[in-house]
């Protein structure tokens, strides 16, 4: 089951390619997709024995994250089959049809980052990560455009360049883990068995590489340099997909880093790095978001933001862990459903300047409710779930007296509110600068983010008990506990 | 075999110094080709590293993706431009091979300085590993050309190879197989994007790539 959900993607990925009808190739995204998510589903109900010797396996971590792809995955599947139905219809005239190349690539795409999940090898995690930027690259480079061919080109150099340094980090911990004779098993397992009898020296400057270079996938400022041109200029339903799960499979490449340097005993200098990163990206995304004039990229910086949280979380040590990881889940659903949005926006006024759309309630209800409550949830505001784990992460920054810390970023998260809040209640608000009343919007372009807004609007008030479990362990497994 | 490692390992370093101070992008990719040659030979001729099919298949695989295919590729993507082949470069040329030289110091004395645990009996290894690196970056941020941005990118990684296998005496097969899949196919798909900037542009340099910015 756990080589289900890497090779059925992929073969599907393959019969898309292959056959001729559009038609037929769609449908087989959203099938693809279904049958994803019900051998997650599976997988939940039925934890699966290692396989390949321990290299693949599924952990509970392992399997959260797995979740939040194949969920996310889905939604965005049934979104992208509206998506690809409306912009077929613009891009009749083109020469050629860029569609079979972008739903097989969106298959593969969701094949590596199941890899990413399940692999427990450190050596395979990194072919999986540099895996997903290469699928991920030809589905930014979807329009065609000279922008979305510089944001290509400085996606795939970056981040190319930063998983390298990954590598080099992964080299370092076999090295770390060849302490006497023996080779290096280099998977998980083994290695968190090691703990206290890795190398420390080349232990730290190993978490050191990996952290800047999984950071670098992850959008941790200063490398986050290639986020917000790839984010903003990729389709909307990969925007969605990039900013909602990728980021977090990088984020899953820094726990497990992180994991192996908690075992050897070096958690409090992880932790430090981390919070430094997380602060950083915070304030870098909060200086961005406070002047930008385009929306998706605004959006974007978001991204940058909230992985800044995340890294906060961890650098804030395991009273964080349970909230953190909830933390990330929220923004995945969050996120997802506002690049959605966008996306239809984007589909309405064909500009990215939020300065010159207004009346969006008017003009599009759905989506401007979704834009304008999305907005609410990615803000950290009350009853939904970012406002729960914002809460409970500054908690535990109070409640370990790190003053300065909480201070920073509670100023930050207001900073962010008002610099989101000025630019898009007045793209809600108002009357449409067009004439021409209200424009039809497709069912399921605003079910689709709808659904994901409901369920972060849920999780806001009630954490359901298998959730809670599934949360409650995986942070016990970060903190080095067994 | 130490001697002849040696050699490998110093004809490596003397090509990433020739690499700063070229001038013609053709001439460049033949270095790096080179470079794909020594480093299947690496493997081969270490002291400590038995012979064996896996390690001669992982020779040949780097050999025939680094040496052959990936050259072969890049060399077809320059061959359509019909413009002038000079490389040119944001730091003048005797300053980047200046700056070579110190990045081959600075390697060495790192080296000494911090003691790493080299299985491989050498001394030659990491330096020769740490310069690759630090070359390769120099050359991916101070070049206008896209293509010799990739170059750049593939003296990176073959630093961090041979970093790899002076660290670590075998990487499981599989893990060294994928980690030259992945570089092929971000080869591949940088020279298919080097495609599409030649066509839209008719021009391979990356300064035409400045729209977006805050």
């Amino acid at each position: 089951m756990i080589a289900g959900v890497i090779l059925v993607p992929i073969i599907f990925g393959i019969a898309v390619f292959i056959i001729p009808w559009q038609k037929v190739r769609r449908w087989l995204l959203v099938i693809a997709a279904g049958l994803h998510l019900a051998m997650v589903i599976i997988l939940f109900l039925r934890p699966p024995r290692p396989m390949l010797g321990g290299w693949l396996a599924l952990d509970v971590l392992g399997l959260l994250f797995l979740a939040i792809v194949s969920l996310l995955f889905f939604v965005s599947s049934v979104y992208g089959f509206s998506y690809l139905s409306q912009s077929a219809l613009e891009q009749e005239k083109s020469r050629r049809d860029p569609e079979r190349l972008f739903i097989a690539c969106l298959l593969v795409f969701l094949a590596t980052m199941s890899l990413v999940t399940v692999a427990h090898h450190l050596g395979l995690l990194w072919v999986a990560i540099e895996a997903t930027t290469l699928a991920s690259a030809p589905l930014i480079f979807f329009h065609r455009t000279v922008p979305s061919l510089e944001a290509t080109w400085k996606y795939l150099l970056i981040c190319s360049v930063g998983i390298a340094l990954a590598l080099f980090g992964t080299f370092f911990l076999a090295a770390a883990s060849a302490v006497g004779e023996g080779g290096a098993p280099l998977t998980l397992d083994q290695l968190l068995r090691m703990g206290s009898r890795l190398d420390v020296r080349l232990l730290r400057i190993a978490f050191i590489f990996l952290l800047v270079g999984y950071g670098t996938k992850m959008g941790l400022a200063p490398m986050h340099t290639w986020l917000p041109d790839a984010h903003s200029e990729a389709p909307s339903v990969v925007s969605s997909l990039l900013s909602g799960v990728l980021l977090n499979c990088a984020f899953l490449g820094i726990l497990r880093s992180y994991q192996i340097c908690a075992a050897a005993g070096q958690a409090t200098f992880a932790q430090s790095i981390l919070l430094i990163f997380g602060i950083l990206s915070m304030l870098l995304a909060a200086v961005f978001i406070l002047n930008q004039p385009d929306y998706k990229r605004m959006l974007a910086y978001s991204s940058v933001e909230h992985m800044g949280i995340l890294a906060l979380g961890v650098g804030l040590g395991p009273t964080a862990f349970f909230y953190t990881l909830f933390h990330a889940l929220n923004h995945s659903l969050t996120k997802g459903m506002l690049f959605m949005s966008a996306g239809n926006i984007l589909a309405v006024y064909k500009t990215k300047t939020s300065s010159a759309i207004s009346g969006l309630v008017k003009h599009l209800p759905m989506t401007g409710a979704l834009w304008i409550l999305g907005f609410l949830a990615i803000t950290g505001t009350p009853l939904f779930g970012l406002f729960v784990s914002e809460f409970n992460i500054l908690g535990a920054a109070v409640g370990q007296e790190r003053y300065v810390v909480a201070a920073l970023f509670l100023f930050l998260l207001t900073a962010i509110f008002i610099g989101m809040g000025a630019r898009i209640l007045p793209m809600v608000q108002g009357s449409p600068k067009e004439e021409g009343g209200k424009s039809k919007e497709c069912f399921w372009m605003w079910a689709a983010p709808m659904a994901l807004l409901a369920m972060t609007f849920i999780l806001g008030l009630h954490i359901p008990a298998w959730l809670h479990r599934l949360l409650t362990v995986s942070a016990s497994d970060l903190g080095g506990m067994q | 075999m130490q001697t002849v490692s040696d050699i490998v390992l110093i004809l490596v370093l003397l090509s990433d110094l020739y690499l700063i101070g070229l001038t013609r992008l053709g001439a460049s990719i033949k270095v790096v080709a080179f470079q794909g040659v020594l480093l299947a030979l690496l493997p081969i001729f270490s002291p400590n590293m038995t012979f064996s099919i896996h390690l001669l298949i992982i020779a040949l695989g780097s050999l025939s993706i680094k040496a052959i295919l990936i050259p072969a590729f890049l060399f077809r993507a320059i061959r359509e431009v019909n413009i002038r082949m000079e490389i040119d470069s944001y730091i003048p040329y005797s300053a980047s091979l200046l700056a070579g030289m110190g990045i081959v110091l600075v390697s060495f004395w790192v080296t000494s300085k911090f003691n790493l645990p080299v299985i491989v009996a050498s001394t030659l290894w990491t330096p020769t590993a740490l310069t690759a690196v630090m070359i390769g970056l120099l050359i991916l941020i101070s070049r206008k050309k896209a293509i010799t941005q990739v170059l750049g990118y593939l003296v990176l990684e073959n630093g961090i190879y041979i970093l790899g296998l002076s660290l670590v005496a075998q990487m499981p097969f599989l893990v060294e197989m994928g980690v030259l899949l992945d570089v092929f196919v971000g080869v591949f798909i940088m020279g298919i994007i080097i495609n599409h900037i030649k066509d839209i542009f008719d021009d391979l340099n990356v300064e035409n790539l400045t729209i977006l910015k805050d």
